[in-house]
């Protein structure tokens, strides 16, 4: 078999071959659509529609947003210039823009508080949520709450001033007495700031100035999408702490304690947020004391933060649940005491294992503050359906305002989302 | 704590409700209690005051007398005259039918959507993504606020269906969309058994959970031969058979027939009335919610490792019965706990329908009812009592389950 094999070979190529490139199928552009789009027959046509839909999509958005109308002072203006043609009437945008962002009773020579609040914002939020830069930033972030309500509320300066002292009060008893007794520490800190806080505020009443520098403006007058900005950040800053406090609280032994935690969150997380807003709106008032004044921001500022909390808590909880126990024994065999251990040892890696699902409530949160619109507030939907679409000049332009709103939104919670897919990346000390 | 370190149980001294941790837990529940009681004590106090002011107090009463006002999407009858209770129920039957329909549907977009974000095709899983990041990152109110106006403002007028060579026609023959809602073709009975319509219904519900039951039975003797001969009959017309035949015959006797909408007059009469709002609410929480479920879906696909998959195929299974025994049975595991706080969210989101004016419990008993009668507090704690219980049950069938499907670790 071999031999006759051997002989009946007509040829035997001695040298190598020189390489070639591969065939062109296989290689680049033609490889790469081969295998990702008309590998088989399903899958191209599932490519082939998918195509088609996308061209349908195209083909109607496409020439309406290229041929918007940027200029124009009603509807009626934006179809004559149009002539008959297809295209938006982003003109709204233009014109309405200020009642857009602020709402249509914040007085408009003071626009430039709200925006110097928001630069000061971003500055105070940029070294919590980037640890590279330098830590002095931080000052900045600590003083910012007092200056945002200073630029925002206006009022005599007193005010946010005795509010930051009565801070630094609590804060120095805190870190004097904290070192040796918590309980002393905190307790002790909350007891100067009200003392503080409240010699304070007969000194504002005494001293109140017939012209503050700012003009006071009432939170009624407050609006559009500056209000759910101002909703989201102060609710989901003061839940955390709160959804902390409820997280430990319902892991507690002590049985009240934990009761107490177990109904609260399952209260609030069993009804929708609707439903608060309504208490905060008509039921809240009844609960304060008779003569006391309580305005709706507020109101609501306490319902959504009390909401938000409940969520946090929970995912804190897991957060908590996930740690391996040798952690909480470890903290234990060291001989620190509960609030140490909870301070030193767990709550830094359960926050860190809690962060997508915090920041997750957080996007969920800012997307509800929308919600206030149907309690009548003018936050940017309440701008959009109340004064802007009943105004006789606009009335009709739906798809450019809603889509103005949806693209707001989605800006500011897509951004929040890879924010936090980059940071769970940043915290990830597992290996690799 | 070890027995060793504990020191003797001494005396007990007053002292040690503060330095001993043994106790210091018992003074801490102290002082919450004592904080609580003067809490509640000082809200309650607030409110008599404030009730006592305004003239009020608190009674249900107002649950008995006539509403005076009408709802335009009914399940049961109702009008005007029908007491404040009554509206609460329409409400609540709303609410139930809006959230039944938008969780089918959102299943139905979530899993497609999830499955597609792992196929093999660029384009479609770019697609898939584009999608969930579109509506998990905009407001449900936004979506539905936008779809009830595409609903109000883009869909024609009944009278644009008038003439010989209308505006716009019926779609499929039957179907029109109109800016006053979705008119559908109604299933009529001819000659029914029962004189009250529900009943035949009924019986007809009665002989789909027989079908069922008997589709369950083939499959458990397909599988009881499978064991004994090593073949599997094939059953997939018994199966088939089974479901259709006796709800066919059933329908014949009972002689089903459509009635097709049809213009009179200003607007359409006959079939059935699905307003605008109940599409919006339905559509835009199915949408939104479906892209929350596809992302759960495709995790719950990931969670089960390539192991598994590989595993299978080398025992010989084909890949349809890979994905049948072995991925998906793990994977629903995943997947089925967050679905069920997903249909949560959607029945909690159902109560945006006050946005766009779909008559749930939220707008019948916490608005009109709500503002007409002035009873501000009972009528929103009626609200969230009723959407405690509904939480509350839908939990506790997801505890049951979990515990159903937990790992049996020894």
């Amino acid at each position: 078999m071999a031999d006759t094999h051997a002989h009946s070979v007509a040829f035997v190529r001695k040298d190598v071959i020189p390489e070639s490139p591969p065939p062109a199928r296989q290689t680049g552009v033609p490889k790469w659509l081969r295998e990702n789009l008309f590998s088989s027959w399903a899958n191209t046509a599932l490519t082939i529609a998918a195509a088609w839909a996308i061209y349908m999509v195209l083909s109607s958005f496409l020439p309406w947003i290229l041929n918007g109308v940027w200029d124009a002072s009603s509807l009626s203006q934006c179809r004559e210039i149009l002539a008959g043609k297809t295209g938006a009437c982003f003109a709204v945008l233009t014109e309405r823009w200020h009642q857009l962002l602020f709402g249509f009773t914040y007085p408009s020579e003071l626009y430039w508080r709200p925006v110097l609040a928001f630069i000061i914002m971003l500055v105070a939020f940029a070294p919590v949520l980037f640890f590279d830069l330098p830590r002095q930033m931080l000052v900045v972030t600590v003083l910012f709450p007092f200056i945002a309500f200073y630029l925002i509320w206006g009022g005599p300066l007193l005010t946010p001033i005795i509010a930051f002292l009565g801070c630094v009060a609590g804060y120095l008893v805190f870190s004097h007495y904290g070192k040796a007794n918590f309980a002393t520490g905190f307790f002790g800190g909350i007891a100067a700031a009200f003392i503080v806080w409240s010699i304070g505020g007969l000194l504002v009443d005494l001293v109140r100035p017939e012209e503050p520098w700012m003009t006071p403006v009432p939170s009624r007058d407050l609006g559009g999408f500056m209000l759910n900005m101002m909703l989201g950040v102060t609710c989901v800053s003061l839940s955390v702490p709160l959804g902390i406090v409820l997280a430990l609280g319902r892991q507690s032994d002590m049985p009240l304690i934990k009761a107490v935690c177990v109904i609260f969150i399952e209260f609030i997380r069993g009804v929708p947020l609707i439903t608060l807003l309504f208490v905060a709106s008509v039921m809240l008032a009844y609960f304060f004391p008779p003569e006391s004044t309580v305005d709706l921001f507020l109101r609501v500022v306490i319902m959504i933060t009390m909401f938000s909390s409940a969520y946090i808590a929970e995912v804190i909880r897991g957060g908590l649940a996930a740690l391996p126990k040798g952690q909480y024994e470890a903290a234990d065999s060291l001989g620190l005491d509960y609030p140490q251990a909870m301070r030193l040892i767990i709550l830094p890696q359960a926050l860190k294992i809690s962060i997508p699902g915090i920041v997750n409530v957080a996007v969920g949160l800012f997307k509800d503050t929308t919600l206030v619109s149907v309690i009548s507030m003018f936050d940017l939907i309440g701008m959009i359906r109340g004064p802007i679409l009943a105004s006789t000049e606009w009335s009709g332009v739906y798809w450019e305002l809603f889509g103005f709103a949806a693209l707001l939104f989605f800006v500011v919670c897509y951004g929040i989302s890879q924010y936090s897919q980059w940071l769970e990346r940043r915290l990830a000390t597992d290996h690799r | 704590m070890t027995i060793l370190t504990d020191p003797p149980r001494g005396q007990f001294r007053l002292s040690m409700l503060l330095s001993d941790t043994r106790y210091r837990s018992l003074t801490f529940q102290g002082i919450a209690l004592l904080l609580l009681i003067f809490a509640i004590a000082y809200l309650a106090s607030n409110l008599m005051t404030n009730l006592a002011q305004a003239g009020l107090s608190i009674s249900y009463s107002f649950l008995a007398s006539p509403s005076g006002y009408d709802i335009n999407q009914t399940l049961i009858p109702y009008n005007s005259q029908s007491t404040n209770m009554r509206a609460a129920l329409v409400g609540i039957l709303n609410t139930l039918l809006v959230s039944g329909l938008a969780c089918v549907t959102a299943t139905i977009f979530g899993v497609t959507a999830g499955v597609l974000r792992l196929s093999k095709n660029w384009l479609v899983r770019k697609m898939m993504a584009f999608y969930v990041e579109i509506f998990r990152n905009i407001p449900v109110l936004i979506w539905i606020i936008i779809i009830f106006t595409i609903m109000t403002a883009v869909m024609p007028a009944p009278s644009a269906f008038r003439g010989d060579d209308p505006d716009s026609t019926m779609v499929l023959g039957g179907i029109a969309f109109t800016n006053r809602g979705v008119y559908v073709p109604g299933p009529l009975l001819a000659n029914p058994i029962f004189s009250a319509t529900v009943l035949n219904w009924v019986l007809v519900l009665l002989f789909l959970v027989g079908s069922w039951f008997g589709a369950r039975a083939v499959r458990t003797w397909a599988t009881a031969k499978q064991e004994a001969t090593g073949l599997r009959p094939t059953t997939w017309y018994w199966i088939l058979a089974i479901w259709i035949v006796p709800v066919g015959i059933l329908l014949a006797i009972m002689g089903l027939h459509w009635q097709i909408p049809e213009l009179k007059g200003f607007n359409f009469a006959g079939g059935i009335k699905i307003g605008g709002p109940l599409i919006a609410l339905w559509f835009a929480l199915s949408i939104y919610t479906g892209a929350f479920i596809a992302e759960n879906v495709r995790a719950g696909i990931q969670a089960i490792s390539k192991g598994q998959t590989e595993a299978a195929s080398s025992l010989g299974l084909r890949p349809g019965r890979v994905m049948n025994l072995v991925v998906l049975p793990q994977a629903l595991r995943v997947i089925i706990p967050p679905l069920i706080s997903q249909y949560l969210n959607i029945t909690k989101n159902s109560s945006l329908a006050i946005a766009v004016g779909y008559a749930d419990v939220t707008a019948t008993l916490g608005g009109i009812t709500l503002n007409q009668t002035g009873r501000a507090i009972e009528c929103v704690l009626l609200l969230m009592l009723f959407y405690l219980t509904i939480s509350l049950s839908i939990s506790a069938v997801m505890n049951i389950y979990n515990n159903s499907v937990k790992l049996k670790e020894r």
